[in-house]
């Protein structure tokens, strides 16, 4: 068993970090910090998870959020789909296993992804709306949303989403609040068969590891850990039975990256778009400076009144 | 015989100087609510476009009322343009004189219209900024609608909301560009502002530019 982490003191403690650790920060530069905080990482082990959905409701408990209620339409999944209230969300596939001819019951719990080049910060048009603090949480600042939607473009996982109510993009926090003061998320914490443990990232691995053997002495010879470099690497990270098909997993995508569409649109089209408009404007200034004003002549005015007077001009 | 270069309107006024009626007050309001609205959504757009232009979004009230405002000036500026679309599309048609006019770009460059065809209510760049400009706002809007989350969201897959917005911005670029040369073109050649404002040129005025428009005009046939 994996250590939890332990119960918090009751007491007031200042938080562990906050501004002065920002990687980065939408639409704008920081100076990074001298020193980066140890990398933290919750760690789901898809292989121990029984699909109890006490994660979902602690999350919605310690955010202190409503869910509308539902319809069922003959699926575990509840809701059907991540929503402005539902940051995460127990993902139910039955998948017939070819090779042992078992029905294996996959229930992925959907969320943030916490990613080290994360895609909703890149699009973000808005300072300061999404930042990263250097121990990998990626966090969405309310106050700065501009409920605009790009980062939902942005995010290769189809996580962020945007209230009908208050029209700003919401999503799992890593329970920064709790982060910040030494606890593990609401989550993890009410998991009751460790299949969602937190630590630092080293840690994480290095469980996984130790579950991955399990798994594959067991007869799961593709178990993996989910940790997808297209991105960086994540802060969320998957024990996977079937590793090398992750898109059975309620279509975990195979090796996710920031659409190359998203990249063009943040990258050249911004820098070629403002020199164009600079260069237009600066041919104008140069043009009028080198042929002078075209303007009409006395000439003109005279050929114009001949014409109207029937005179030849 | 070639089609008439005059539209209804469209006047002249003997006298010294001798003045031309261009633009109706109908087609003047057309187009400053077009004016107003394409200025208006520059600002926005780019606000959202590039950090560096983010401050912009404080001329509008702030980031989200910005990002709200936006799409509805949009609306404004495809209708009023529809408008101005029909009342100047048929003076706007290519004809072949407008090849000779684009092969002598540097006599029009230089200033030296006289060594041009006579040219009708527009030339062959008006036309090109007429066209440009009708082709840009169409893609604009159809892109527009489909990255205005707040009522469209769910018509639309996530890949193709990611494509319309780099149509979109790139769309957008080539309309400020092509703006900044109507614009230009406006300033450079003295008197012409007055047609945007009170409708009227000089007569001097018609006969260096639209020498063809001036003469039908005149005449009374073409």
């Amino acid at each position: 068993m994996f250590t939890p982490v332990a119960n918090p003191t009751t007491k007031p403690v200042p938080a562990k970090f906050g501004e002065q650790d920002l990687i980065r920060r939408s639409a704008s530069k920081v100076t990074p910090p001298a020193k980066r905080q140890t990398e933290v990482a919750k760690l789901i082990d898809v292989s121990k998870c029984i699909g109890c959905k006490a994660c979902q409701v602690a999350c919605l408990e310690w955010n202190n959020l409503t869910e509308d209620v539902g319809v069922n339409v003959g699926v575990y999944d509840n809701p059907h789909d991540l929503t402005e209230n539902t940051w995460t969300l127990m993902r139910y596939t039955e998948y017939e296993n070819a090779e042992s001819g078992n029905l294996e019951w996959l229930i992925r719990k959907d969320g943030c992804m916490h990613c080290e080049d994360p895609g909703c910060l890149k699009a973000c048009p808005a300072p300061g709306a999404i930042v990263q603090y250097s121990n990998g949480i990626v966090d969405f600042v309310h106050d700065k949303c501009i409920g605009c939607g790009y980062c939902v473009k942005g995010c290769p996982f189809n996580i962020p989403r945007i209230s009908k109510a208050d029209s700003k993009a919401y999503k799992c926090t890593l329970c920064v609040d709790r982060v910040a003061v030494g606890q593990g998320p609401a989550c993890q914490k009410a998991c009751p068969t460790q299949a969602i443990v937190f630590g630092t990232k080293d840690e994480m691995k290095q469980w996984a590891d130790h579950r991955i053997k399990d798994l594959k002495s067991r007869g799961f010879k593709n178990a993996g850990l989910y940790d997808p470099p297209g991105v960086g690497g994540t802060h969320v990270m998957y024990v996977l039975q079937h590793a090398d098909k992750p898109q059975i997993y309620a279509s975990l995508p195979n090796n996710p990256t920031i659409s190359p569409i998203v990249e063009i649109w943040k990258g050249v089209t911004k820098y070629a778009g403002l020199a164009a408009i600079g260069a237009f404007a600066a041919i104008g200034f140069i043009h009028h400076a080198v042929a002078g004003a075209n303007r009409v002549s006395e000439e003109d005015e005279k050929n114009a009144e001949r014409l109207t007077e029937g005179r030849q001009p | 015989m070639s089609k008439s270069e005059v539209d209804a309107g469209d006047g002249v006024h003997r006298g010294k100087p001798v003045i031309v009626d261009r633009y109706s007050l109908g087609a003047r309001i057309n187009h400053w609510i077009t004016a107003i609205s394409l200025v208006l959504l520059g600002l926005s757009g780019l606000a959202l476009f590039t950090p560096v232009l983010y401050p912009l979004t404080g001329l509008f009230g702030g980031g989200a009322t910005t990002r709200m405002l936006h799409p509805w000036i949009g609306v404004v500026l495809f209708l009023s343009f529809l408008g101005l679309f029909f009342r100047f599309f048929r003076l706007n048609l290519w004809e072949r004189t407008d090849n000779v006019w684009m092969s002598r770009l540097r006599d029009v460059l230089a200033g030296d219209e006289n060594k041009l065809p006579e040219v009708g209510k527009y030339n062959a760049g008006q036309k090109m900024v007429f066209w440009s400009m009708s082709l840009l706002i169409l893609v604009l809007i159809t892109s527009g609608v489909v990255i205005w989350d707040q009522y469209f969201s769910s018509y639309f897959t996530i890949e193709q909301k990611r494509i319309a917005v780099l149509i979109h911005s790139a769309t957008a670029i080539v309309a400020i560009c092509v703006w900044i040369v109507h614009v230009y073109a406006a300033i450079w050649v003295r008197g012409t502002i007055g047609a945007m404002t009170r409708g009227q040129v000089t007569g001097g005025w018609a006969w260096r530019h639209h020498r063809k428009w001036l003469r039908e005009l005149v005449t009374g046939k073409n």
